[in-house]
């Protein structure tokens, strides 16, 4: 594992985002977010800026509020505080003041969430196949060899054979599952992904052929993201940056490699010194 | 509405209001149909009564069709196109003990046809009332089982995940495999589930001049096509809605056009194909079609 990474470090490090055209703002922007579950704290004055082709990694311990956030920005739960822009190319917009057909269309067209059970995010009574396809469906596709087209080069993206096409989810390994949740949600082209805890459940070889894949569709695509985990290895291949949440706020933020290596807060020390030497 | 009461006394059943549902839950009905009518493909919730026969038998047709008859109507009942099977006789032989109403089993004569899985073949005509009885009116409901989202994507137009299901047909077996229940696309806004018809019915509902209603009593539901209705069966471009054929004729009537059922006749592979539609067959037999299992015709008793 340790050796993957250095190789995967040193081989090809992303470049520090910077808007590629000058002229651009933040692809999202969130500002004083709070989500509160009655007088407990969900998360609580959490503000950032994503820019365009951006991997932003959330991590701290269970119940530390990394997925309420997750999920509060992607309007998966409603915030009960803050605002969060979202510039789609024509200027920054209010997400939290979308009409609910706005938001739902941004949430299948713009947006993915690839949830932490491939479970929850795949349609497990229909094929491969018609997973991949749903979101080309939504939007309006109707010519049958095409979505199937379509649905075969995301297999093939994600490293599952072609023959698996019309199996159904159940039958496929844990693995699997993920990609193919991976493959359902980025078939629309999203600009914006968030993960929760995509390695979750995996084991580590299958977990860092995922890591690997993720990193190439990201680079590819340009897409930017959002992912949260609490597992640091994570966020040091994927992150460009990176947010350490404790008790429902941020106690540091920083660029990834900047923040594990020389950690400030002390919540943050602790935490990357509880990684496995191995 | 008060010309209604006791109309029914001389058919033994004098306990009852007219069409045995009090005129309040009429009232109620009709309210549902008229908005259901107002909005053709929407689902209207509607109070839902207990009546003399179990779910599933046709509780939400019965309920229609009470609001709907007047004392002049004639009734026509249907099951799989029959007018002699149990649910077709229980329900005709209830509103005439009920409501006193004149039935009939040709469908031109008929201005209410209560009906369980099929469309008479006999075209429609403007007046008539079609009564559907239908067992789950959501046409989403077994893609996506939360009722509060499937409301939500009725509302909103989200209807990718019915074409997830034709995907999965074709995917599975070669063609699009829904036979009945095929989903269609009312005036370009809503998705409805024509109830169990057979999809070779699908085109009879497009465009119909008479009025379509249809009732689901378990699931409270009431959903109506006003006459004219542009009503498409959803399809791929690649794969284009095929209402089916058979390489048969009826063998009782000789009709090529009409929906035929299989029928085995003994224990050694024998089997005849006749038309599902009873009303239809026996008008044709008695016009002299002869198919290649018949016998001469003969009126029923004679």
């Amino acid at each position: 594992m340790t050796m993957m990474m250095d190789r995967l470090r040193s081989a090809d490090r992303r470049p520090a985002p910077v808007a590629a055209d000058g002229a651009r703002g933040p692809l999202l922007t969130v500002d004083g977010l709070a989500k509160h579950y009655g007088a407990r704290i969900g998360c609580t004055g959490v503000g950032f800026d994503l820019w365009p082709g951006e991997v932003l990694g959330i991590v701290g311990e269970s119940g530390s509020g990394k997925t309420t956030l997750l999920k509060a920005i992607a309007g998966l739960v409603a915030p009960d505080a803050g605002s969060i822009r979202y510039d789609a190319g024509a200027g920054p917009v209010e997400v939290r003041a979308l009409s609910e057909p706005e938001r739902r269309r941004l949430m299948r067209t713009d947006w993915a969430f690839v949830h932490q059970n491939p479970r929850d995010g795949l349609r497990m009574g229909v094929s491969a196949g018609a997973n991949v396809g749903e979101r080309l469906m939504a939007r309006g596709q109707r010519h049958y060899g095409r979505i199937r087209g379509a649905a075969l080069d995301w297999l093939a993206r994600v490293e599952i054979a072609g023959a698996r096409l019309d199996d159904r989810p159940s039958a496929f390994s844990g693995g699997m599952q993920q990609r193919l949740q991976i493959a359902r949600n980025l078939v629309s082209e999203p600009r914006l992904v968030f993960m929760d805890e995509p390695t979750g459940g995996l084991d580590v070889s299958v977990q860092a052929r995922l890591l690997d894949l993720i990193r190439a569709l990201v680079r590819e695509l340009g897409l930017s993201a959002i992912v949260v985990t609490h597992d640091l290895a994570v966020v040091r291949l994927l992150a460009d940056r990176l947010m350490v949440m404790k008790d429902g706020r941020v106690v540091e933020a920083g660029l990834t490699d900047q923040v594990l290596d020389d950690p400030a807060h002390a919540y943050t020390q602790l935490l990357v010194s509880s990684i496995l030497q191995v | 509405m008060s010309g209604h009461e006791n109309a029914s006394g001389a058919a033994g059943a004098e306990a009852y209001n007219f069409a045995y549902l009090d005129e309040q839950t009429k009232r109620m009905i009709r309210r549902a149909i008229l908005k259901a009518v107002a909005i053709p493909g929407y689902q209207v919730p509607f109070a839902s009564r207990e009546m003399p026969m179990p779910y599933g038998w046709g509780t939400g047709g019965v309920q229609v069709t009470a609001a709907c008859l007047t004392a002049e109507d004639r009734l026509k009942v249907i099951d799989q196109g029959a007018d002699d099977t149990t649910n077709a006789v229980s329900i005709r032989k209830f509103f005439e003990r009920t409501a006193g109403v004149k039935t009939t089993e040709e469908t031109e004569q008929a201005t209410i046809i209560q009906t369980r899985h099929r469309i008479p073949e006999a075209p429609l005509a403007e007046g008539q009332i079609m009564v559907f009885q239908v067992p789950i009116p959501e046409p989403l409901r077994f893609l996506e089982p939360r009722e509060t989202e499937t409301r939500k994507m009725h509302a909103l137009e989200e209807y990718g995940l019915m074409h997830v299901k034709l995907y999965e047909d074709i995917s599975v077996h070669g063609h699009i495999a829904t036979t009945y229940a095929y989903p269609v696309l009312v005036e370009g806004r809503y998705v409805m589930d024509p109830s169990p018809i057979p999809k070779f019915d699908n085109p009879k509902l497009d465009d119909s001049p008479a009025l379509m209603l249809f009732g689901a009593g378990r699931e409270q539901r009431i959903y109506a096509l006003p006459p004219h209705t542009r009503v498409q069966s959803l399809d791929f471009e690649d794969h284009p809605f095929d209402r089916g054929h058979w390489d048969e004729d009826c063998a009782l009537c000789g009709d090529a056009g009409s929906y035929l059922d299989e029928v085995i006749t003994d224990d050694a592979g024998g089997r005849i194909f006749v038309c599902s539609d009873t009303a239809h067959c026996r008008a044709r037999r008695q016009a002299g079609h002869a198919g290649a299992a018949s016998a001469p015709y003969e009126e029923a008793g004679a």
